[in-house]
């Protein structure tokens, strides 16, 4: 692995199966602080997979889970998230009867601890609203702070995600796929969005879009089959004969 | 599905009607009608726990009746030992039920959905045999109320006037206590629950402490409808716990509309009033009431308080 002193996530020696199926194959790999880590690879590849056993939904069969240096294969997904995870799922998942700005809330309840605040009502609360609405600005979602949540676009769920994740004040961005199923200028957007959270978050970035990766990723890792065929920065990827013909393909880059 | 903006003025006009006549109506000084009273407030407080559950949390549970049958079965046999005054059977009730409630609630939330329904029918059913079996206190027949519970200063549950009045007083403070508690934080991370259970657990939060909690407190609520339920019909019986009544609160919420605190309360006023109406008219009055039931369903989106705040017809 590279030379950083203390990674802020590590993946050592990672193996998943499924039966007879193995869709992760020994696999390591490291998030820097401040580092944007894209996982490119072909559907299949066990990209889901692989975000699902960093997150603690899945339990690798081996291996280490290690978040700054401390070891998590043991901890829960709420565990895991209040050490510093936040994960934006493929397609978004939100409190749909509550508003954007109460779905904000929820995340910066479970940062601040007050979720079990049985009495005193939660909208005459004025920190939890400061809080809630600058996780909304800060994706600029400032403005539809009130609209329920299940009749966003689906770009707006994308950003309210996000939101949600800024909430939690985490280390460690994990998000699946955010440009899937984004029009062409909901994608540019959340392009330069993702560019402008390099440097402050950790980001492990799974995503199809190629272009997008090679422009925002400092290191790019090729997943094929469960294993890292390639891992690099974005010049070194792209020149790499391998990757070349195991993914992406005669035209490719 | 949830209503959380504030009452419409329309919905706080009907509801105030609503209270004055309950208000009104025991001083006719018809028990009759009294007693139509009391047993709308009691179910209405019933129901009213019952959603929180249903409505906020979106638990089912088929098992409710069984912490009803825990404040009832407390109205009647504290008497015996000669315990009677209301600060007493009141607490302890509540105290029996959030233990029930607590034990069975930490077992029946570990499994979710259709399992959820089927064990918490199956922990309700306990309770019902466990009142069965006592002999001494008329097994399956129950017994009668030794004593009405008394409030201080010679006010007795017993009379039919102090009852309504008493049910409706903590029928307020039940509608009052349910809207803070949905209204809070911790409420709005039970709606969060309901919604995405995935999503609370991947920011950060277990829902299981918040759904144990809230599964406590409408099991105490619950139980301060059956004190009131022993003191109005003066009898302690296993009926008060079976799942044919868990089933009748499910049906008053649902009339109502679940998670809206006031629904439910609508749908116990209404199933008691139908319940009386049409069990004077016909023997076969089970089959209206579950016509309706389908009627309100395929019609109204947002059940009685939709149909009375003006919004949603189907």
């Amino acid at each position: 692995m590279s030379a950083q002193p203390e990674p802020l996530l590590e993946l050592r020696g990672l193996v998943k199966r499924f039966g007879a199926l193995v869709v992760t194959d020994g696999l390591s790999l490291s998030v820097a602080p401040g580092e944007l880590h894209a996982l490119i690879g072909p559907n299949g590849a066990g990209k889901s997979c692989l975000i699902a056993q960093v997150t603690g939904e899945l339990t690798p069969d081996e291996g280490e889970v290690r978040l700054r240096g401390e070891r998590i294969n043991a901890l829960s997904v709420p565990q895991r998230a209040r050490r510093g995870l936040a994960r934006a799922y493929q397609v978004p998942r939100l409190f749909g009867s509550l508003s954007a700005i109460e779905n904000a809330s929820v995340a910066e309840m479970a940062r601040a601890g007050s979720g079990s605040r049985l009495w005193h009502a939660a909208s005459d609360d004025r920190d939890l609203a400061i809080a809630s609405l600058s996780a909304l600005q800060r994706v600029g979602l400032g403005d539809i702070d009130n609209r329920v949540a299940a009749q966003l676009s689906h770009g707006e769920k994308r950003l309210l995600e996000l939101a949600m994740g800024f909430a939690a004040d985490p280390a460690l961005l994990l998000l699946d796929e955010p440009l899937a199923g984004l029009g062409l200028a909901d994608s540019a957007a959340m392009v330069e969005l993702l560019r402008s959270l390099k440097g402050r978050y950790g980001i492990l970035l799974v995503e199809h879009d190629v272009e997008a990766v090679f422009s925002l990723a400092d290191r790019v890792s090729v997943l094929v089959g469960g294993r890292l065929i390639a891992s690099g920065t974005p010049d070194e990827i792209k020149a790499d004969a391998n990757v070349r013909s195991a993914y992406l393909g005669e035209g490719g880059a | 599905m949830p209503q959380r903006a504030g009452m419409p003025t329309q919905t706080r006009i009907i509801l105030g009607v609503l209270l004055l006549a309950a208000l009104i109506v025991p001083l006719l000084g018809q028990p009759y009608y009294t007693k139509l009273v009391s047993r709308m407030a009691i179910y209405a407080i019933a129901a009213l726990s019952l959603d929180l559950l249903v409505g906020y949390a979106g638990l089912v549970s088929f098992g409710h009746a069984a912490f009803f049958g825990i404040g009832v079965y407390c109205a009647g046999l504290l008497p015996m030992v000669g315990i009677d005054q209301a600060w007493i059977i009141v607490p302890a009730a509540i105290a029996c039920a959030a233990l029930y409630g607590l034990f069975s609630g930490a077992v029946s939330l570990r499994a979710s959905g259709l399992y959820f329904i089927f064990i918490t029918l199956a922990f309700a059913e306990m309770m019902f045999y466990v009142a069965q079996g006592l002999r001494m206190f008329g097994g399956d027949d129950g017994f009668r109320l030794p004593r009405p519970t008394q409030l201080m200063a010679g006010l007795s549950l017993g009379n039919p006037v102090v009852l309504a009045y008493t049910m409706l007083v903590t029928l307020v403070i039940a509608i009052y206590v349910a809207r803070r508690i949905t209204g809070s934080h911790f409420g709005r991370v039970v709606i969060a629950a309901r919604d995405n259970e995935t999503k609370l657990r991947a920011i950060g939060l277990s829902p299981y402490p918040y759904r144990l909690t809230l599964y406590v407190i409408a099991s105490a609520l619950c139980a301060v409808a059956g004190v009131g339920f022993a003191n109005l019909v003066e009898y302690a019986s296993p009926a008060s716990m079976s799942w044919v009544v868990s089933g009748e609160m499910l049906f008053m919420v649902i009339l109502g509309s679940a998670a809206t605190v006031i629904g439910p309360v609508l749908g116990a006023v209404v199933f008691v009033g139908l319940e009386t109406v049409l069990s004077s008219l016909t023997e076969h009055w089970l089959f209206w009431l579950g016509l309706i039931l389908v009627l309100r369903v395929l019609l109204l989106r947002h059940g009685l308080y939709g149909l009375l705040s003006g919004r949603g017809q189907r």
